[in-house]
């Protein structure tokens, strides 16, 4: 589903993606762990076709970016630790917003926001305004925004940031439904035995290059922690 | 980029030869063309501030071509020739202003009138000017490199602005040298043009142009040394 | 681009889908426009108190106030319209949909060109009742129409690249001030004659020139404003 070949990405004199490879195949939840400045937030931003990449083959679905950006874009739902949703309108107005900016079609569309509003819980506050909403509400309904268009991929960058302890348990079982819809998942996260729990895959990045990538089953959850540790510091 | 022995040669030989230039079309400027008949001494000072304008013409032209070429290749060397030629343009088109301002005392009575031609050029000044100030304000670098050659672009507008007004204002009290005017002749500032003034005016432009060439070429080689420095800091920093 | 032009939501659907969530936003919230429209009734009285303006004054100056007021006071609704979308986030959601960018990019511009133009009109009653000239002569409101257009367009283009310096409220101003000066100019030019009851050949290049400026910006921000967003 997601092909990364030789992806190089660098800002200034600062390479942030030293030829990085990355196969992940439809239907997996894969997590990326790393450090700060490892590359996780930009090879994010790349497979959003939100930063372009300095050289190297990046494929979504079959699709190449950036080139085939529109079409890898239709099957894309990305959330990050920022909302990406107005204030001054309500839950239904801005998942109508982005439903009518995807093109989806206008007959049913009610139907879709009230059932995708109901799948994170939201449906009783569909018209209250987004600025009353909790973080954890907020970060529900970024995932409902997300997924409206049925994507294929999902990416996540950093969900949890600013969650607690109840929202950060909600959204471990909104991404399980996702998980079994048959999504392809790319999570990073700093909580380095959530992802383990919640994905099929674990990849770990150090200094812009995939320090280890396999099932997160061949690794239990105690050792886990090595291993991070241990790829980290083979790649300083 | 490292620099060779033969690229240092060439640009020793040029700096050489823009000094002597310029002094050649100083001397000239003083020297060969007649004191003009209505205006007398200070309209020699015109050809250094037509030269100053068409140095400047030159390198924000030069920024505007690099800052497209940048957009498409993201190559750094097209950004470092976009900024050091709106630097030297900055400063070609300040003389081009303070020449002007000398040169309008006497003949129109005042520095400075709010007429057209003045306004653009002032704009065309401010323009640049905030286009180095967007460079120091933004902090990522490849944000920076990108939105001020998207500047650049916007900012070719007030250059083309100043060319432009003096053809089609009639209420300019601007003299036109070449082309096509619609001042009429007995607006005060307008000169007959003899064939010594034409010269002199003429070698002031190639003066100029190529004095700006030279230095904008210092001014990345600056950049380019900078940048050196600063890699090779990042390189030994990144193995201590 | 080829191939997946059939993946791209159309352009014009886009534009006003934009424009027309600013305009709910707006009209939800009015932060925008009532403080706007503060600003410029502040501006008004301090021109008024600072020129010390007799009649004859009044009816040389009008032009330049009532100009002067719509870019401060549309700076203020530029620079907000796109910090809105650079702080939470949502311009990154905007930019990730199935979108032409510059489709994007209109639509914020024609929100703005509103919002501009309702302070622009409620700016022309304050100034017939506060200066007693009458401003409503239809070129007048062709001049603002364009003037507005040239405004916003560019200023559209700038907030988007002054909302990521640190200093933002200060590098709009200087970045978009210089680069509006030849609309401000014209506008000015071109009413200020109006007003005054000049022949057509006194205004009318102003107009001209006004809307070839618009023109221009129209053209050059199509191309330019994808560079400004993506990285």
């Amino acid at each position: 589903m997601i092909e990364v070949q030789e992806l190089v990405k660098t800002f200034g004199f600062n390479p942030v993606l030293r030829k990085l490879d990355l196969k992940v195949e439809a239907g997996q939840f894969l997590v990326l762990l790393g450090p700060n400045g490892s590359g996780k937030s930009t090879l994010l931003r790349i497979l959003a076709a939100l930063a372009r990449p300095t050289s190297g083959l990046v494929k979504i679905g079959g699709w190449r970016l950036p080139d085939e950006a529109f079409a890898v874009r239709r099957q894309l739902g990305v959330v990050s630790h920022l909302p990406l949703l107005y204030d001054t309108l309500s839950a239904a107005e801005n998942l109508r917003f982005f439903a009518q900016l995807y093109d989806l079609p206008e007959e049913g569309m009610d139907d879709l926001i009230q059932s995708s509003l109901a799948q994170v819980g939201l449906a009783r506050r569909a018209n209250d305004l987004v600025r009353t909403f909790s973080r954890g509400m907020l970060q529900r309904l970024t995932i409902a925004r997300a997924i409206l268009h049925d994507p294929a991929v999902v990416l996540f960058d950093e969900p949890y940031t600013g969650l607690d302890q109840e929202a950060s348990s909600i959204l471990d079982d909104l991404l399980r439904d996702l998980a079994q819809q048959n999504r392809t998942i790319v999570m990073t996260t700093h909580d380095i035995q959530r992802g383990h729990a919640l994905a099929s895959h674990v990849a770990i990045l150090s200094r812009g290059k995939i320090g280890y990538l396999g099932a997160t089953s061949a690794v239990p959850s105690g050792e886990i922690l090595n291993l991070y540790t241990e790829t980290i510091g083979a790649g300083q | 980029m490292e620099y060779t022995e033969n690229r240092n040669f060439w640009l020793r030989v040029m700096t050489y030869v823009s000094a002597f230039l310029l002094v050649a079309a100083t001397i000239m400027s003083f020297t060969y063309p007649g004191a003009e008949r209505s205006m007398g001494e200070v309209q020699r000072l015109f050809y250094i501030h037509l030269g100053s304008f068409f140095g400047s013409f030159l390198t924000f032209s030069v920024a505007v071509v690099a800052g497209i070429y940048y957009l498409r290749t993201r190559d750094n060397k097209w950004d470092r020739l976009e900024a050091s030629s709106v630097e030297i343009g900055l400063g070609l088109s300040a003389v081009t202003i303070v020449t002007g301002a000398i040169w309008a005392r006497p003949t129109w009575g005042t520095y400075w009138t709010w007429d057209p031609r003045l306004t653009t050029i002032a704009i065309m000044w401010l323009t640049y000017a905030a286009y180095l100030f967007l460079r120091s304000a933004i902090e990522d670098p490849e944000r920076k490199r990108r939105f001020a050659a998207v500047y650049a672009i916007i900012a070719f507008s007030s250059v083309i602005l100043t060319i432009v007004i003096i053809r089609v204002r009639p209420d300019v009290i601007h003299p036109t040298v070449a082309g096509p005017s619609t001042t009429s002749a007995d607006v005060r500032g307008e000169f007959n043009v003899t064939p010594r003034i034409r010269d002199t005016v003429f070698f002031n432009i190639f003066t100029y142009c190529v004095l700006s060439a030279v230095l904008t070429w210092h001014r990345i080689r600056i950049e380019n040394k900078s940048d050196f420095i600063q890699e090779r800091k990042l390189s030994i920093l990144g193995n201590m | 681009m080829k191939d997946n032009q059939r993946f791209v939501t159309s352009y014009w659907r886009v534009v006003l889908l934009v424009a027309r969530k600013d305009l709910r936003a707006e009209i939800r919230g009015r932060e925008l426009i009532s403080s706007m429209f503060l600003f410029a009734f502040l501006a008004v009285v301090i021109f008024s108190f600072a020129l010390e303006l007799d009649r004859e004054a009044r009816e040389n100056s009008v032009a330049g106030v009532l100009w002067v007021t719509i870019i401060f006071s549309g700076m203020l609704g530029l620079a907000r319209s796109m910090a809105v979308e650079k702080d939470k986030g949502s311009l990154d959601a905007l930019l990730i949909a199935p979108v032409h960018r510059s489709a994007l990019f209109y639509g914020k511009a024609l929100a703005n060109l509103l919002f501009t133009l309702v302070i622009a009109l409620l700016l022309m009653v304050l100034l017939t009742v506060l200066f007693n000239i009458s401003l409503f002569v239809w070129q007048v409101l062709v001049v603002l129409v364009l003037g507005c257009i040239g405004f916003t367009v560019s200023g559209t283009l700038v907030s988007s690249m002054s909302v990521y310096a640190r200093a933002r409220e200060t590098l709009l101003p200087i970045m978009l001030l210089p680069v509006i000066l030849p609309v401000l100019i014209s506008a000015v030019r071109a009413s200020g004659a109006l007003l005054a009851g000049l022949k057509a050949e006194d205004w009318l290049p102003w107009m001209q020139l006004l809307a070839l400026v618009d023109v221009v910006f129209l053209i050059i921000t199509y191309f330019l404003f994808d560079y400004v967003v993506e990285e």
